[in-house]
């Protein structure tokens, strides 16, 4: 699972602050082996968000066949930001991962420039899972040089676009969701029924946020034309010259013109609510985001969401790898745990408990996945809507400073929802704070 | 500023001949000596330990840090200096500077005023002034993350509770977090509902140790209550007001939660053209969102430099407008 979001370790930051201790985050140490012959071996498998490995009863079922080990988990529910602090500070202390640590993407190329700090997984036999793998997802795993086997594929983000049944009925709109595709077949057509929901004059924006649109849209063109968003493969910073930057940020631009967005920011306490209240029509979904829109909505929320394709073709936002720590004292029996926890089996369980969509190709094919149905969004074929198009998923390449870029650029954006920035000279500001920080 | 001293040794050589009764009565002298001039440093000893290892040895790591291009997970190099005049011309410290100062004025001068203000109304016979004494004193030990939530709803900009009001009069609601202006002002009063209460218990200590002859003389020669409270009280609380400016620019320059909090916690730019980013948030931006370590050190050391400036200035100004007798 990966959530490729924003928000930081600032509350847990704030905490500390606030409670006046001025100095590190307590290092906790993974644990150590006792080497007692009949304790069990434990091995840690640091999380974030919700990777679904225990609700789909894989450390069970490891545990079973490995009668000797034991599996602890940390980190489910932890917000991305929180989770990439932590990890650094353990990195660079020295000491206190798990054998196991999750990387989202992102952090998984910001961390390819220091192989040192992870197990080459070549040297656990994981080489004959190649072919499992999605290419690139597989070729993502690797180090700077492309020597060093660094994770496992998780889970990619395949695109669609959620939308509230209740919201489009109030406004006139069909609610089936084919319907309601077709009603999409470009961004254009999206800003057009858009601009028809507004019309009806609910109380509620068509969309969540200009960020977390503009999020997708990059991913997706970037996808279909040059395979990278704020940084070319050579590590250059390229947001102004890049059309799928350009691309993205004109149409998402079109819709705020338009009056359609809901102004939120995204994973606040406002945005959080919209899941449930309603206080948006419309959001872009990768296969992550229908765990987080359960969680959010709740059970209230059950039926009120649905499932259509996305505008534009497809597109890939957000994955995540699993890697073996170079701190693991167990580092043979956490690779072997790492390449259960990835095999297409695996995948597919995980699916089925949770919605993250799998990334090799094995899994995707499977009729089963295909054929799965998620009864929370109205038993919508969320096999079908993710997994058909999932074996087409082109790579986006992010650079080592993705994250703090597209922080300014999500900052500018919502700027100008709050009215403070002007659009016509939003772009240009977007550009040099980007580039502040990205060069 | 301060030297530790290490205890000096126990007991003097012994080796050779036991000691004679002369040579015993020498050592006791000696000792009583030797006790009378450095157990006192004994007796404070751990608290200068204390603050060697968690307060003079972090300042000073931190120093050998800023001075380094050091990446929290990857490469540190010597630079010297860079990084400093690179902050001095980075408008974004600058711009975190200025939302620091603006708040900590906004915040401190009404803060202060009306702790005065409640101080002086408390030190008076009232109906259940315990009660009242009491209560003051609670919004500062609740937590702030608490009091940061709680005024976040207040200040929400859908279905906050402030908007509300305004809506009520007739205004069309306020997005707080926006605007400079708006975040600060909201800022200031979470900062102020915090803190107002803690001076004025402060406060209120101090007037109560004035005599109250003065008073009463003041009183005799037709002094109003407002003169005997600008000639007599501020007077005599001249160097608890000090103190409690000192303090507040101390903390206030340090500003952190309150904004970050009002931020939805995530917000670590301080909104999103950074209107209510302070030094402290500026400093975390580069530590724990950029992991640029030695930057953000520079920043930290800066920010020391600043409160000590602030402190001083702040001394100085007090110092003149509450002597003035």
């Amino acid at each position: 699972m990966s959530i490729s979001q924003r928000p930081r370790g600032w509350m847990r930051a704030g905490a500390i602050v606030a409670a006046g201790t001025l100095g590190t985050a307590a290092a906790c140490t993974a644990p150590a082996d006792e080497g007692d012959p009949d304790e069990p071996t434990t091995i840690t498998v640091d999380v974030f968000g919700n990777f679904g490995y225990s609700e789909a009863g894989l450390y069970e079922e490891f545990e079973e066949m490995h009668p000797d080990i034991e599996i602890r988990e940390r980190g489910t529910g932890m917000e991305l930001g929180d989770y990439d602090e932590r990890l650094t500070q353990w990195l660079a202390a020295g000491s206190g991962t798990g054998d196991i640590i999750a990387l989202e993407e992102g952090i998984l190329t910001r961390l390819k420039e220091q192989p040192d700090h992870f197990v080459d997984l070549y040297e656990h036999g994981a080489g004959d899972m190649e072919e499992d793998f999605l290419d690139w997802k597989w070729e993502q795993g690797h180090d700077a040089d492309g020597d060093q086997l660094l994770g496992l594929g998780t889970d990619v983000g395949g695109l669609a676009m959620c939308y509230r049944v209740d919201l489009f009925e109030k406004a006139g709109l069909p609610t089936d969701r084919d319907e309601v595709s077709e009603l999409w077949p470009t961004w254009d057509d999206y800003i057009d029924v858009g601009e028809r929901f507004r019309e009806a004059g609910l109380d509620a924006g068509f969309l969540d946020a200009a960020t977390n649109t503009f999020n997708a849209i990059l991913m997706q063109r970037a996808g279909e034309t040059t395979g990278y968003t704020y940084f070319d493969e050579a590590g250059e910073f390229v947001v102004d010259d890049n059309p799928a930057v350009k691309d993205a940020w004109d149409t998402t631009l079109g819709m705020l013109d338009a009056g359609l967005s809901a102004n939120l920011m995204s994973f606040s306490d406002q945005w959080n609510s919209g899941f449930r209240a309603g206080t948006f029509a419309t959001i872009a979904c990768p296969a992550w985001m229908l765990g987080y829109i359960e969680d959010q909505a709740g059970d209230a929320g059950e039926g009120k969401w649905d499932v259509a394709t996305i505008p534009g073709e497809g597109g890939n936002w957000g994955g995540s790898f699993l890697a073996v720590s170079s701190q693991s004292e167990h580092q043979e029996e956490a690779a072997e745990l790492a390449r259960f926890l990835t095999s297409p089996e695996s995948h597919l369980k995980v699916f089925q408990a949770l919605g993250n969509l799998p990334s090799t190709v094995t899994a995707l094919a499977e009729p089963e996945l295909l054929e799965h149905r998620s009864e929370y969004f109205n038993d919508a074929p969320v096999g079908e809507i993710f997994g058909t198009g999932a074996q087409e998923l082109d790579p986006v390449y992010l650079g080592a400073d993705n994250q703090p870029v597209r922080d300014e650029m999500e900052n500018a954006l919502r700027a100008i929802e709050e009215g403070t920035l002007d659009p016509g000279e939003a772009w240009e500001t977007a550009v040099n704070n980007a580039e502040r920080v990205g060069r | 500023m301060t030297r530790v001293h290490t205890p000096a040794p126990q007991r003097p050589d012994s080796r050779g001949s036991p000691p004679s009764p002369a040579a015993g009565k020498r050592w006791t002298a000696w000792r009583a000596r030797l006790d009378v001039k450095y157990s006192p440093y004994l007796y404070i000893a751990p608290f200068f330990l204390l603050f060697a290892a968690f307060g003079l040895f972090p300042l000073a790591y931190t120093f050998f840090v800023s001075l380094h291009d050091w990446h929290m997970v990857g490469d540190r190099e010597y630079t010297g200096f860079d990084n400093y005049a690179e902050l001095l011309g980075d408008d974004r410290f600058w711009n975190a500077t200025y939302n620091t100062l603006g708040i900590f004025i906004i915040a401190t001068i009404p803060q202060l005023l009306a702790a005065l203000a409640i101080a002086h109304v408390l030190n008076r016979k009232l109906r259940a002034l315990t009660f009242f004494r009491m209560a003051i004193v609670v919004p500062s030990i609740t937590s702030v993350a608490a009091i940061a939530i709680v005024f976040n709803q207040l200040y929400a900009r859908d279905f906050g509770m402030v908007n509300y009001l305004i809506g009520l009069i007739g205004f069309e609601g306020i997005n707080w977090q926006a605007h400079r202006w708006s975040s600060w002002f909201a800022i200031a009063t979470i900062v102020d509902w915090r803190w107002i209460g803690y001076n004025a218990v402060i406060y209120l200590a101090a007037m109560q140790a004035i005599p109250r002859q003065l008073y009463e003389a003041a009183a005799i020669d037709g002094a109003s209550q407002w003169r005997q409270f600008w000639h007599i009280t501020v007077p005599m609380l001249r160097p608890t007001i000090i103190f409690t400016v000192i303090i507040s620019t101390i903390f206030g320059l340090q500003l952190f939660t309150e904004p970050l909090l009002f931020g939805s916690g995530a917000e670590i730019t301080g909104g999103s053209l950074r209107q209510f980013q302070t030094v402290t948030m500026y400093m975390f931006e580069n530590a724990f969102g950029l992991f640029d370590y030695g930057y953000a050190s520079t920043v930290a050391w800066m920010l020391f430099l600043l409160i000590l400036i602030g402190s001083l200035i702040n001394f100085f100004v007090v110092r003149r407008i509450s002597s003035a007798e």
